[in-house]
């Protein structure tokens, strides 16, 4: 319970770099090429994935997982086939953390209870979704602590106040910093006001944070990894299958090797 | 303030924000710090009597209020039952009652030291109200509109230009109502520190349901005192048309302990309940969580939200404010539907006979009523809610008209 992002994050720390999260939408551009895509990104330096649950209206993502959302439900993506990608992952990666992101009304559909069983028997270690802020514990994050499923809070700009501890308490897994007021993948943050964020969430907790949001090259990654404890990109990997998508017929191979290769460039600029 | 007994239908929301298993706080943290800050200044200024003594000035001043409870002779003969009243919220300012609440926020928002703002807007009208009190109070104003809708209700989007609001069209998702509000929600996010959010509807994060509707509440004080003054008495029903749903808020909310009021909400039946294309989310939805509420909305199996389809873009919206969706689980409301094309036939019906374009939004209400009304013995009182005029919807409305013959009908047999 929770070994896998503890190790993760203190196997990291002992080779002196930051850990890499690499989200992408379930079963976008289709629901046969995630296995695929997990598989590459693992193999070329990913230290533990994001996996987006899909969902129609997104209100605190960008245009690039907005349109990534919409396209894996186009192909068919629901959240039975996102825990089906989640067991072949667990099956594929003994020891890779993987944490779903999204947004709590499939999850409420689907049933809090049978979802929280389905994705603890898969092998996912954390949740992170976004709608569900500390004063709605009751609907997920309390039920989830007990399966034994970290839940993973996202702390702010707006919340480093006196409001960092209400956000703090009940977190599990590690911290996301999203380090701009705004959605995923727009403007970007200067590496000073991370550094200042760090120190401040770092005074108040013990779990690793990671900084998210607007990180889009591996030279922004590299100094958001000298301040922080882990890294973590989306719109710019997601932008990727966004141009894939749009040539016919979709070239599977190429696809996955400029997602490999881009995923290894931030990989390398992990190190201290 | 809130009448706290049992027995009320007036106590809610908890601390929490929740009608009963709806409402809520449903946002990203980003914005978690700045709805609670509204919350706490709302509060302060419910019971603070200069802040509603400027309030009250504005209605009156610069709204025009109360507005009239006007006794419609001929559309109650026509149907032949019960009296009709209508309270002629159209003759607002701007042209509907969306004026009561935005006048509200933006006083809070003013209060608060906030001069810049952001609105959604479907029909254009809430977006019209915002841009007017934002020329009022100097305000800068962004308003977020789908594009489709910018389309279909360009004299609005002029009007907004003209006050010197700047219009989005929103294209992401389906370009519609609910995209908006995506969109201003995202704007929000971005701009957390600046900006006031002025939601038009009784829907969103606490504290927007019960801030909306108790801005929205002054349509139903004054109904019970103009009623009172002209029969003497309660009435028997009111009736009011429902998109998120604050116009009929605003009327029923001070009646919902009278329980000799049979309450009516009519929502968009669209091109009918059966055939899928509408906008009836008590009807014909489910509850879910969206845009900070948990409340019924038109969804699939997954959880992934349905467009909502009906010819009034203000009912145009796949979700419903949190406290009719309680009023609906606990029964004190009646929620029915009106399609498209009976709210077409009552747009022609309460031109031609009282002088008054009705919106297509309350022509739905006006729909219901004529089926209910003829039920119902001629010392029944009726009072539905006038939400909003119908000049805006002329380019939408001729031509289906023509189509349906309904113009030629000019040899004055009705």
């Amino acid at each position: 319970m929770g070994g896998r992002i503890a190790r993760c994050f203190s196997e990291a720390k002992s080779e002196n770099r930051a850990v890499l999260g690499m989200f992408v939408s379930a079963g976008d551009p289709e629901a046969g090429l995630s296995e695929q895509i997990l598989d590459v990104l693992v193999s070329n330096g990913a230290d533990f994935i994001e996996l987006g649950m899909p969902f129609s209206d997104p209100m605190a993502d960008g245009p690039a997982i907005q349109a990534s959302s919409l396209r894996a439900i186009k192909a068919g993506m629901t959240l039975e086939k996102t825990l089906d990608i989640a067991t072949r992952f667990r099956k594929n990666h003994p020891d890779t953390p993987l944490i779903l992101m999204g947004y709590f009304n499939p999850i409420y559909i689907y049933g809090t209870d049978r979802f929280l069983d389905a994705a603890a028997n898969a092998g996912v270690d954390g949740l992170i979704i976004v709608d569900l802020p500390p004063e709605e514990d009751d609907e997920l994050c309390t039920p989830a602590r007990q399966a034994g499923l970290d839940f993973i809070r996202l702390v702010t700009p707006t919340t480093l106040g006196d409001r960092l501890e209400v956000v703090l308490n009940n977190a599990g897994g590690f911290v996301y910093y999203v380090a701009i007021a705004g959605i995923t993948g727009t403007k970007s943050a200067e590496t000073d006001s991370i550094k200042q964020a760090m120190t401040r969430i770092n005074g108040a907790t013990d779990l690793p944070c990671v900084t998210g949001f607007g990180i889009r090259t591996a030279e922004q990654a590299h100094q958001a990894a000298q301040v922080s404890d882990g890294v973590v990109v989306g719109s710019a990997l997601v932008q990727l299958i966004e141009d894939a998508a749009e040539t016919n017929p979709l070239n599977h191979d190429r696809l996955l090797s400029d997602m490999g290769s881009f995923c290894a460039g931030l990989a390398a600029a992990m190190k201290r | 303030m809130v009448e706290q007994s049992r027995n009320s239908f007036k106590h809610l929301p908890d601390e929490n924000g929740r009608f009963g298993i709806h409402g809520g706080r449903f946002v990203a943290e980003t914005l978690m710090p700045l709805i609670l800050d509204v919350e706490k200044h709302y509060h302060a200024a419910r019971t603070d009597k200069q802040f509603q003594d400027e309030l009250a000035y504005l209605h009156k001043h610069y709204v025009g209020r109360p507005s009239a409870l006007y006794f419609a002779e001929r559309l109650t003969e026509y149907f032949g039952g019960a009296k009709l009243y209508l309270k002629r919220d159209e003759l607002n300012h701007t042209g509907a009652h969306k004026i009561n609440n935005v006048l509200g926020q933006a006083l809070l928002a003013k209060k608060m030291g906030k001069t810049k703002i952001i609105a959604e807007t479907g029909a254009g009208q809430h977006g019209v109200a915002t841009a007017t009190a934002c020329a009022l109070f100097n305000m800068e104003c962004e308003v977020f509109m789908g594009a489709e809708d910018v389309r279909r209700q360009k004299p609005n989007v002029d009007r907004m230009r003209l006050l010197g609001a700047k219009v989005h069209a929103v294209t992401s998702g389906t370009s519609t109502l609910k995209d908006a509000m995506n969109e201003a929600l995202r704007y929000w996010v971005a701009n957390p520190e600046t900006h006031f959010y002025i939601i038009g509807t009784v829907a969103g994060p606490h504290p927007y349901p019960e801030m909306v509707r108790d801005f929205q509440s002054v349509i139903g004080h004054e109904a019970k005192e103009q009623l009172m003054e002209a029969e003497g008495r309660l009435p028997d029903a009111l009736i009011a048309c429902i998109g998120g749903g604050s116009n009929a808020m605003g009327l029923f909310y001070p009646f919902l302990d009278d329980k000799t009021v049979d309450i009516y909400g009519v929502e968009a039946a669209g091109h009918g309940i059966d055939t899928g294309m509408h906008a009836a989310s008590l009807t014909g939805g489910t509850p879910g969580v969206l845009h900070g509420n948990r409340t019924y909305l038109l969804q699939t199996d997954e959880g992934q939200i349905k467009d909502a389809h009906s010819i009034s873009a203000g009912l145009d919206y796949p979700g419903i404010g949190p406290e009719h969706a309680w009023l609906h689980d606990s029964g004190r409301v009646n929620y029915v539907s009106a399609t498209d094309e009976e709210a077409l036939k009552m747009f022609q019906l309460c031109s031609r006979l009282e002088g008054i374009i009705p919106a297509l939004e309350p022509s739905h209400a006006l729909a219901f009523a004529s089926k209910m009304l003829p039920e119902m013995s001629s010392d029944k009182i009726v009072i539905l809610n006038m939400c909003g005029r119908g000049d805006k919807d002329l380019e939408a409305v001729l031509p289906k008209l023509e189509e349906r013959g309904l113009l030629s009908l000019d040899k004055g047999e009705a």
